[in-house]
């Protein structure tokens, strides 16, 4: 879902530039009070696994790909704040180092990808585990909503910046967006209930950790 | 070892780095949706290119060119974000 440049406008760039630096600030800040020892290391690991899981795209409906966001998985492990700094991360590395993702869409991939995601993620699970308790079928059941509603809450504001921008008519990219997202999304919650499981039968002690 | 699971996590990472020449090489979900409502054509190129989509320049194969690519992203990304993370809970730790 990165964006190229030529895509979005330059109102567009400008606010999601904005909003996504406001967010970073932030994340930075509270990261730095919050952010506990243990969770130093998890902090590199899952900016290298999100950087290799989105190299490996899965095939979807007729010849479409798609690939995880990871920043549902990130934001259950460590908190919306320290995801929204790994896929800020991420999402730079990818753009400078990889040109994947255009340079004045950063800001808006950045905001899709890693403000969106990470704080939708968390909520949904949040929600999901408040309502069915605190079990390992929660954790799995959680992780996988997160997941899903994660990365179709990115693509309708992905679909809303084009149609802003003048790309494509709202009518038009919404549903195509939605639509195909609602497919890579399965995609991305199986994943994250994957390593959520490999998690809780290796070091249930992350579970347990602050999110930040 | 328990001090050094991140060491094994990290070498998982590299793993399914690894693996990435596997990965499906068709459009993802935004591009599809750009190709057949008819505005991928105003995607810009680029200005520059360091390792252009995910292949490592100058090396013939394909697959070799995606698997490095990916484990130098791989611990790029490990080293920038522990690095990080390290430099903004300094303070914290000094006055601890």
């Amino acid at each position: 879902m990165h964006i190229p440049d030529g895509f979005l406008n330059v109102a567009t760039v400008a606010t999601t530039a904005a909003v996504s630096v406001g967010g970073i600030g932030g994340a930075v800040r509270i990261v730095g009070k919050k952010l506990g020892e243990k969770q130093v290391p998890l902090m590199g690991i899952l900016a290298a696994f999100i950087f290799a899981a989105q190299m490996l795209n899965f095939p979807v409906a007729g010849g479409t790909s798609g690939h995880v966001i990871g920043a549902a998985l990130a934001a259950i492990l460590l908190g919306p704040w320290a995801a929204v700094l790994i896929m800020a991360c991420v999402l730079i590395a990818q753009c400078l180092i990889f040109q994947d993702g255009g340079l004045l869409a950063l800001g808006a991939n950045i905001f899709n990808m890693g403000i969106v995601a990470s704080f939708s993620g968390y909520y949904i699970y949040r929600l999901v585990t408040w309502i069915a308790g605190n079990t390992r079928k929660s954790t799995l059941v959680g992780g996988f909503a997160a997941a899903w509603v994660s990365v179709l809450l990115a693509s309708i504001f992905c679909a809303v910046e084009l149609a802003v921008s003048g790309s494509s008519p709202l009518g038009v990219v919404l549903p195509a967006m939605a639509g195909v997202h609602a497919l890579i999304g399965i995609g991305e919650g199986l994943i994250t209930t994957a390593v959520l499981g490999l998690v809780l039968a290796t070091r249930a002690d992350l579970l347990q950790l602050q999110r930040i | 070892m328990k001090s050094k699971w991140w060491l094994i996590s990290l070498l998982v990472c590299l793993a399914v780095a690894c693996i990435s020449p596997l990965a499906s090489s068709s459009p993802d979900g935004l591009e599809r949706v750009a190709e057949d409502r008819g505005f991928i054509g105003l995607a810009g190129e680029a200005p520059y290119q360091v390792i252009a989509d995910y292949v490592f320049p100058g090396v013939a194969n394909e697959a070799l060119a995606t698997i490095l690519a990916g484990v130098v992203g791989t611990l790029v990304l490990f080293g920038a974000a522990y690095g990080l993370a390290w430099l903004l809970t300094l303070r914290k730790r000094q006055l601890a």
